[in-house]
């Protein structure tokens, strides 16, 4: 008589088996169970791709303009203004003339960009 | 098997089931239902669920975002006109067996909002409702008892027979009917197959 130590690979394709048919069997009793007491009824509401209880309409390929970039490019400069006007202005008393020229100097460059893309109508949503 | 001789056995510590006592068993005992409220009721709905009440010895606390996971569909709260087609349509979307618990007076008849315009005077117009809970809000403990009542009813429900729930009838249709948002009320009023109200008894 075969002993199970004969061939060493005899134990691991006992345990494979047994490994696979403790995953699969309550599976197949599952679906075996499910075919009989819960039948498939398929209807228009229970096929429907989403669950949030509205009806989806109109169409998912849509396209968005692109051209907001200019907005906000344009509103990076407010955004770094504010940032250095907030420690000027909290040193404003002790600043020196050659200081406040320097930060005048900063803000109209600024200021000049933003004229720049206004006379190029960038402003203007088309 | 006789009734009488399997209490019998049981006292002898002789234990048999069928395979549709275990089956209820299993049902009764994990309900899941959908996460979905509508008004105040929701909180004490939310309250039952949490460490006070716990929902969980009912083996129930697991609140499915999904219709398609859910067994049970707490209406917790004033179902108005507009939401009833969502309603109606996230209970089409549940797997059967599935079951309705309505919750508070508002669901179970408008409540206190029962003359306002935009309010469904009771969601069993609608889809079959398993147990009703007056009360405004109901306490958590009024939930658990009707909790507790939807177990005894799924405990006796049985899988053949004339008795045997809708999915298992096999012309008997899986959904029901979405009313639409109509011009001054819902189209139609309620589904006359789910809703026939006794004739009110005229002096």
């Amino acid at each position: 008589m075969m002993q199970p130590t004969d061939n060493p690979y005899l134990l691991i394709i006992i345990l494979l088996v047994g490994a696979v048919a403790f995953a699969v069997t309550p599976l197949a009793l599952a679906w075996l169970w499910a075919k009989k007491f819960s039948p498939r009824k398929p209807g228009r509401d229970k096929n429907a791709i989403y669950e949030c209880g509205l009806e989806s309409k109109g169409d998912a390929w849509v396209q968005f303009k692109a051209e907001y970039y200019l907005y906000a490019i344009i509103f990076l400069i407010f955004d770094v203004e504010t940032i250095f006007l907030l420690p000027f202005a909290a040193a404003f008393n002790g600043l020196g003339a050659g200081a406040f020229v320097a930060m005048v100097v900063f803000l109209l460059l600024l200021a000049e960009g933003l004229a720049w893309a206004w006379q190029k109508g960038v402003l203007t949503w088309r | 098997m006789d009734e009488g001789l399997k209490s019998e056995l049981r006292k002898q510590g002789v234990f048999l089931t069928s395979f549709e006592e275990l089956y209820n068993w299993g049902r009764k005992n994990s309900i899941w239902p959908l996460g979905f409220g509508l008004a105040c009721c929701a909180i004490e709905m939310i309250a039952t669920s949490m460490a006070r009440w716990d929902l969980a010895r009912f083996g129930a606390e697991v609140f499915r975002p999904s219709p398609r996971q859910a067994d049970l569909m707490i209406v917790a709260g004033t179902v108005t006109k507009k939401m009833a087609p969502q309603v109606v349509r996230l209970y089409n979307q549940m797997p059967e067996p599935k079951y309705v618990i309505a919750m508070g007076a508002c669901a179970i008849s408008g409540g206190p909002f029962k003359q306002g315009y935009n309010v469904l005077k009771g969601i069993d117009r609608y889809i079959p409702v398993d147990v009703h809970i007056p009360g405004c809000p109901p306490r958590p403990e009024a939930l658990l008892h009707a909790f507790m009542t939807l177990q005894r009813k799924i405990d006796e429900q049985p899988l053949s027979g004339a008795a045997r729930p809708r999915h298992l009838v096999a012309g008997a249709p899986s959904e029901f009917p979405v009313p639409e948002f109509g011009e001054h009320d819902l189209e139609p009023a309620s589904n006359p197959a789910v809703w026939q109200p006794p004739a009110p008894a005229r002096a």
